[in-house]
């Protein structure tokens, strides 16, 4: 459903702090896949999710979402096909407006912005159902600011409003490295439940390698702005954080350079 | 004897103040749009005020009606937001630049719709305008019956998908980008509105003084920014609601003034005024950085 052709970014080009983000990247990516992604620092992770996003056009290559090249259509207009989380919780949501009033902007990504009220009485209970599961009492603070809410609070209303009118495919980066462990993995667990119960397509960015064998059912390794290692399936359920590291040694010639994926 | 004449002189100027506080305060919504909502300081405003008055001066002295010129003044005010808007996001010039360099030009915009004069008398005497200072308590009351049109349609606005669209993007563009929020066109419609309402209150203000003069917006900015602050410092604990936080705008258009006219009739030199209404503005926005710091020097120096 999604193809990435050959892309290749260069940022800062021409000057001494030229640095290749993306370098001949392919992937194609299957309806229902729930791919994690791991690598060192720089290793083009975010700058993928980025490229899908729209937040910059690749120097060449091509974006295909269910047959449709989106390379040249600009970030406000993909966002119908995506769900976004970021790593920051206070960069998915609008802090001076309501939780309520977040919640409607997601549910009408990707239509036009009317002069309808923004809210109905009938979207109200909807929402409180679409808090209620998570357990944090949200649903009886439809009208409370969003910038009152933690980290975790925020991050979870985050993924609901990413995942709301099924997306083509959701973009998670790093989504829970913001948390404490307790509310990681709370947020992890939301993260599971929404994306087998809406059957999405996503594609999850974690520094930690434990997390990235858990959870999906595929596993790319990326380095240097390719993708070094591709696994799923039964193969993927086998790993160990120890496989990983050979695998990394292997491919990049390097040691893996991050504590933070071996300590999470 | 000579102090309670003095008194009643203030006292006579107070409603000509709230008066023109009012109109002020009409002005600073048009600031509290960009400077609030959108997060943008729009300069341009300086000159969409003068550009209101010009137009709706001219358009009365050559004969128009006063509803149809005050109606054709936001409309040029809000093609000067459109420029502004234009230069920020089509063009990516920094926001404030982007004020100013409209601004600019509204100098040489403005002079030659006055017909190349620096100021064009609108006599109430001689045409027909809504307000005037000659009738002042009726100029105040035409003038709250504007604002509770204004407050009412804004609310119902920024209650709305596109305001609150715009809205989401003054307070975060990555949130407003992940939703579908195309924001070039939200910061351009901000500034498009904003100028309209600022281009009213100079349609309002020839009218009211009697006159336009193409100096008449200069530090408009701040005075807006000044009725701002002022209105959130003095009322804004009180109210979270969107409405309610407008009228206290008004408010603090209207202090602005009533404290405008006491400086006067205390006798302080006018010339100084614009300082230290820029003084006043600065010390208000130092505020939040005042106290952080304050705070942290406490912690550093193990207090609480």
């Amino acid at each position: 459903m999604l193809q990435l052709e050959n892309l290749s970014k260069t940022f800062n080009a021409g000057t001494v702090n030229a640095k290749l983000a993306l370098n001949d990247l392919s992937l194609t990516l299957n309806n229902g896949d729930f791919v994690t992604i791991i690598g060192g620092n720089g290793a083009g992770k975010s700058t993928m999710l980025n490229a899908i996003a729209g937040a910059w056009k690749p120097d060449s290559g091509r974006i295909i979402i269910d047959g449709e090249d989106i390379t040249n259509i600009p970030e406000h207009k993909r966002a119908k096909f995506l769900g976004r989380v970021f790593q920051d919780p206070m960069m998915g949501t609008a802090s001076n407006m309501w939780v309520e009033e977040n919640l409607a902007i997601a549910r009408r990504r990707g239509q036009k912005h009317t002069l309808r009220w923004a809210i109905t009485s009938a979207e109200r209970n909807e929402y409180r159902e679409l808090l209620k599961p998570l357990g944090l009492g949200l649903e009886d603070r439809l009208t409370t600011k969003m910038g009152l809410l933690s980290g975790g609070q925020r991050q979870a209303i985050t993924l609901l409003m990413a995942t709301m009118g099924k997306p083509k495919l959701l973009l998670l980066d790093e989504h829970t490295a913001a948390l404490d462990p307790k509310t990681a993995a709370t947020v992890l667990g939301l993260t599971d439940k929404l994306i087998s119960e809406g059957g999405l397509t996503a594609l999850m960015v974690t520094h930690n390698m434990k997390d990235a064998i858990a959870h999906g059912n595929r596993l790319i390794m990326m380095n240097a702005g390719k993708i070094i290692f591709d696994v799923s399936g039964e193969a993927k359920k086998k790993l160990t954080v120890e496989d990983l590291l050979s695998h990394f040694a292997a491919a990049s010639g390097t040691e893996f350079a991050s504590d933070r994926a071996l300590l999470g | 004897m000579g102090f309670i004449n003095a008194l009643l002189s203030l006292l006579n100027a107070l409603p000509g103040a709230v008066a023109q506080g009012i109109i002020w305060g009409i002005m600073a919504i048009g600031v509290y749009v960009t400077y609030k909502i959108l997060d943008i300081a729009d300069l341009t405003v300086d000159g969409s005020i003068c550009t209101g008055a010009c137009v709706c001066t001219m358009l009365v002295t050559n004969g128009v009606s006063v509803w149809i010129a005050m109606p054709a003044a936001i409309l040029a005010g809000m093609l000067t937001g459109l420029l502004t808007g234009v230069f920020h996001t089509v063009l990516g010039i920094p926001a404030i630049l982007s004020g100013i360099l409209t601004q600019l030009m509204l100098w040489s915009i403005n002079l030659k719709i006055l017909g190349s004069k620096s100021n064009q008398g609108l006599s109430a005497r001689t045409y027909n305008v809504a307000i005037t200072q000659l009738e002042r308590y009726k100029a105040i009351i035409i003038l709250l019956v504007f604002v509770a049109a204004l407050i009412g349609l804004l609310y119902w606005f920024f209650g709305t998908e596109l305001g609150c669209s715009i809205r989401a993007t003054g307070c975060n563009l990555n949130m407003s980008h992940a939703q579908g929020i195309n924001t070039n066109f939200t910061k351009i419609l901000g500034l498009v509105i904003s100028n309209g309402i600022v281009a009213f209150s100079g349609a309002l203000l020839c009218q009211y003084q009697g006159f336009a003069d193409i100096n008449m917006g200069r530090g408009a900015i701040v005075i807006g920014l000044a009725a701002v602050i002022i209105g959130e410092a003095l009322f804004g604990k009180f109210t979270h609601n969107f409405a309610v936080k407008l009228l206290c705008v008004i408010g603090g258009g209207i202090i602005y003034y009533i404290v405008y006219q006491t400086v006067i009739w205390i006798g302080l030199d006018t010339d100084l005024l614009k300082m230290l209404s820029a003084l006043v503005v600065a010390i208000f926005l130092a505020v939040p950085t005042l106290k952080a710091k304050l705070s942290s020097n406490r912690k550093k120096n193990g207090g609480n």
